[in-house]
């Protein structure tokens, strides 16, 4: 039984293997700036993940292989070199392993948190509730009207609990279910919770940051390519969270530039 | 103590009566076996959840009547409603980690075999013994009265992260009332798992009999002991994160809520909490629980692995200090499960470097297994095919971590199928080969009866293939961007996956079913195996010193003297090729080098 036992570990490890180097699952397109540095470390853990699986599998095979269900009076051996060299092994090994992967892996997030958003970047303001996206453009004047949660009323469409009547700033705030913008330019999202703790997650994008109640945060991206891509909320929020989605339009600057316009005039 | 009478010599008098010898025990051994009772009850529910869970999810039409009569509210028609899916999946995550992962490798067979491994005659405090059983016993009630009230189970996950698991009724279905049982029945285990750890920690320093130096210990009884001093420092920690979650909910307190949130078109009447302290909170105790529920088995692994090998580990000191590493490293990593969570990103290079130095000692422990083996004369019987699993499920699980230890790879594959594939291969289920191990192993002393081979070994090979055919899939799923905790799959760009997911989902029908064999091979043998000698394994530690199924005080009238290292196996000994440990004949090697 030692023997089975060895060939299913063989299969084992071979099967599981096939789906991903046969490329049976990939990651979806990547339209952002910054998504190929994630890509590659993933790419780079999966061949390091891949032999360290692999090999140990195979090892324990061959071992359970060898050394199973002897009825001969062979003498028990020990492993060459004993603790000591495997010890050393695993040390250098994996030491170089996870200080190749700790310091590459820098360099991906840096990329979304340790650089400040262009100056030239847009401005919106996402707002995460129970069970909808909702997004915030400052409109001409540039600056986002205040939030006041006693304002909120859904029945007439004031998500952000906005106070035009006495908020000049607010008047002219452009309030839209989906997140439109323009392509090679810099977004810089402002993310606010409505509620409980949502998540914000284009698989395209290569961004997922979660919406914190009481504490706004912000990530900045540029999107690369044109065309309609889903937002998911990966925060468990509630009875509706796996039907919590809006999408993400990517267009050209004109037809941005357009699509403000329009919001502006409704 | 050994100076006075027999009388005063005993922890407990012998026990009478029916109460206190099968349900108020003060006896070690019956608390270790009532743990495995409680344990066999929550898996067996936690698995029917999931398999509920799974049925739903690529059939979503499906009606299941015997649901109906079960929660008119969660399944109106037998089909699972979107929030009593979430309720199940909350109800899987609380069962099985706390009542499973947690209590069956440490609390059960640490009850049971720990005192006996290292020559006491019970726990050090028995009455608190028997109270830890009783506190975990009551938080079970208490979580599973979430079913039966009207409100329902809670739906906020086993994370329970706040505000939504704070706020009350607002938060939908289930958090009014079942919420608050699921926070009462938590701090309760905190309770009972404080008191066993302590108990852990007290006997394994106090009551080792007499040359049992620590160093002499067997390695589950390392184990334990490791893992008694993390739970002591985790559940310290979630049982007052637990208290102020109630107070949230019932006395107005604002500890993880903040000002201005409007949830149900209500303002919120609280201001100036944190989310994000339930999370560290909930995350520093979260974190080393996985080792609490991993750590136990690979304790049992080891002693089963020597065993089987029939000779000893490479270093069995290598492999107690891996442990104490990873238990102390388990300390510093908890953030990893917040690198999104919008702390300081700053501090995500801080969790991750300790969260990829453990992958250090774990490539050590596993390496010891492999490298053991090497040479050996490996017997194989359901305990050994099982304890071999365990490396194999360990190794997939652990590979995975290599990912989610990385914060800019976790923007990607957070909260993704990639994360529950890797926690259940490394958590669940190897820890849970630890236990099926453990059982295979120890029966025939627990009972007196030996378990069927046959049947252990088919159920192994379901076991076995089945987890592989079930996890390895959420992996792959993972890499596309499949997210979690969704109860139907509404993006178009799942529907190509869609055949995965049902293959998942047989294979974790057939997988569960085969649990039954398991279940039935326990209930059979407990009744009508074959009679155990005392010794089945010529094994060496003292648990197998004595007789099967142990005397209410273990060594009888004699204290055990100990004279060896807990694994002399491939020697020339009197009774074959090991020396028992607490056996005075000299170790002569046999050996070929």
């Amino acid at each position: 039984m030692g023997k089975l036992l060895a060939i299913v570990l063989v299969l084992i490890a071979v099967l599981s293997a096939y789906p991903i180097v046969s490329h049976m699952f990939v990651l979806p397109q990547d339209i952002s700036t910054h998504g190929h540095a994630i890509d590659e470390q993933i790419s780079e853990t999966m061949v390091e993940a891949g032999i360290s699986f692999i090999g140990a599998q195979l090892v324990l095979a061959f071992f359970v292989w060898s050394f199973s269900g002897r009825k001969d009076d062979r003498p028990l051996k020990n492993f060459p070199g004993g603790a000591r060299a495997l010890v050393i092994a695993a040390f250098l090994l994996v030491g170089t392993e996870i200080l190749a992967l700790g310091v590459m892996g820098q360099k991906a997030w840096a990329s979304v948190y340790f650089t400040p958003a262009k100056p030239d970047d847009i401005q919106v303001q996402a707002q995460a509730e129970q069970f909808a996206f909702y997004f915030r453009y400052p409109g001409p004047d540039g600056k986002f009207g205040g939030i006041h949660p006693e304002k909120i009323d859904e029945g007439n469409q004031n998500y952000f609990g906005l106070d035009p009547a006495n908020d000049v700033e607010a008047r002219d705030d452009i309030v839209s279910g989906e997140l439109v913008v323009p392509v090679d330019r810099e977004v810089h999202l402002l993310m606010h919770a409505k509620d409980v703790g949502h998540s914000f997650y284009v698989r395209e994008l290569r961004i997922q940051q979660d919406f914190m109640p009481g504490l706004d945060l912000s990530v900045h991206f540029t999107a690369t390519k044109l065309g309609k891509y889903e937002i998911v909320c990966t925060q468990l929020c509630g009875l509706g969270h796996y039907n919590m989605k809006a999408y993400l339009n990517v267009v050209s600057q004109p037809d941005f530039d357009k699509w403000l316009k329009d919001q502006a005039g409704q | 103590m050994q100076e006075g009478s027999l009388e005063q010599a005993h922890v407990h008098a012998p026990p009478q009566g029916f109460i206190r010898k099968y349900i108020f025990s003060l006896d070690h051994k019956v608390i270790g076996k009532q743990y495995y009772a409680l344990a066999l009850v929550a898996v067996f529910t936690g698995m029917i959840l999931s398999w509920l869970m799974r049925i739903h999810m690529v059939w979503p039409e499906a009606k299941l009547p015997f649901l109906e009569w079960f929660s008119k509210n969660g399944a109106p028609g037998g089909i699972i409603t979107p929030e009593y899916y979430l309720s199940l999946l909350t109800m899987h995550g609380t069962l099985m980690v706390f009542f499973v992962l947690t209590n069956a490798p440490f609390a059960a067979f640490g009850n049971y075999f720990l005192p006996i491994q290292i020559g006491a005659e019970d726990m050090a405090f028995p009455r608190f013994n028997m109270m830890s059983f009783w506190t975990t016993f009551l938080a079970w009630v208490v979580l599973m009265l979430a079913f039966v009230i009207p409100d329902g189970p809670p739906i906020a996950g086993w994370t329970a992260y706040a505000p939504l698991s704070a706020v009350g009724r607002d938060a939908g279905p289930g958090m009014q009332w079942g919420a608050s049982l699921w926070g009462l029945s938590i701090a309760i285990f905190c309770v009972g798992s404080l008191l066993g750890a302590l108990n852990f920690i007290a006997t394994t320093l106090d009551l080792r009999a007499k040359g049992m130096t620590l160093m002499r210990m067997p390695l589950s009884s390392w184990a334990w002991f490791i893992t008694s001093c993390i739970a002591l420092l985790a559940f310290a920690v979630l049982l007052p994160a637990c208290i102020l979650l109630i107070l949230d909910r019932h006395a107005g307190t604002s500890f993880y809520i903040p000002a201005g949130l409007v949830i149900s078109d209500r303002l919120q009447p609280h201001s100036g909490g944190s989310p994000l302290l339930w999370q560290h909170l909930f995350w520093f105790f979260g974190h080393p629980e996985v080792y609490i529920a991993i750590l136990p088995s690979m304790g049992i692994v080891s002693h089963i692995l020597v065993n089987s090998m029939r000779k000893p580990l490479l270093s069995a000191r290598v492999v107690i200090y891996s442990m104490m590493s990873i238990g102390f490293l388990s300390y510093m990593v908890w953030g990893h499960h917040m690198f999104l969570s919008g702390m300081n990103p700053m501090s995500a290079l801080a969790f991750s470097f300790p969260t990829l130095t453990i992958t250090i000692p774990a490539t050590v422990l596993t390496l010891m297994w492999l490298g053991s083996l090497y040479g050996a004369k490996i017997q194989i019987n359901s305990a050994s095919l099982f304890a071999l699993g365990f490396i194999s499920m360990f190794v997939s699980g652990g590979v995975s971590g290599f990912f989610l230890a990385q914060p800019s790879i976790d923007i990607y594959l957070h909260a993704t199928y990639f994360v529950v594939g890797h926690f259940h291969m490394v958590m669940g289920v190897a820890s849970l080969f630890g236990v099926f191990a453990g059982t295979y192993f120890w029966f025939p002393k627990m009972t007196g009866r030996m378990m069927n081979e046959s049947l252990g070994k088919l159920h192994f090979w379901l076991t076995f293939v089945g987890t592989y055919c079930i996890f390895m899939p959420f992996h792959y799923l993972g890499l596309i961007g499949n997210v979690r905790r969704y109860q139907s799959f509404v993006d178009d760009f799942m529907a190509p996956y869609l055949g995965w997911h049902k293959f998942m989902t047989i294979a974790a029908l057939i997988t569960g079913a085969s649990q039954f064999i398991f279940l039935f091979n326990l209930i059979y043998s407990r009744f009508k195996g074959k009679p155990a000698p005392e010794n089945p394994w010529n094994a060496t530690s003292l648990e197998w010193s004595i007789p099967s199924p142990p005397p209410w005080n273990n060594f009888g009238a004699k204290h055990p003297i100990v004279y060896h290292d807990p694994y002399q196996y491939g020697v020339k000994g009197s009774k074959g090729d090991f020396v028992m440990q607490d056996s005075p004949e000299q170790v002569v090697s046999a050996s070929g080098d």
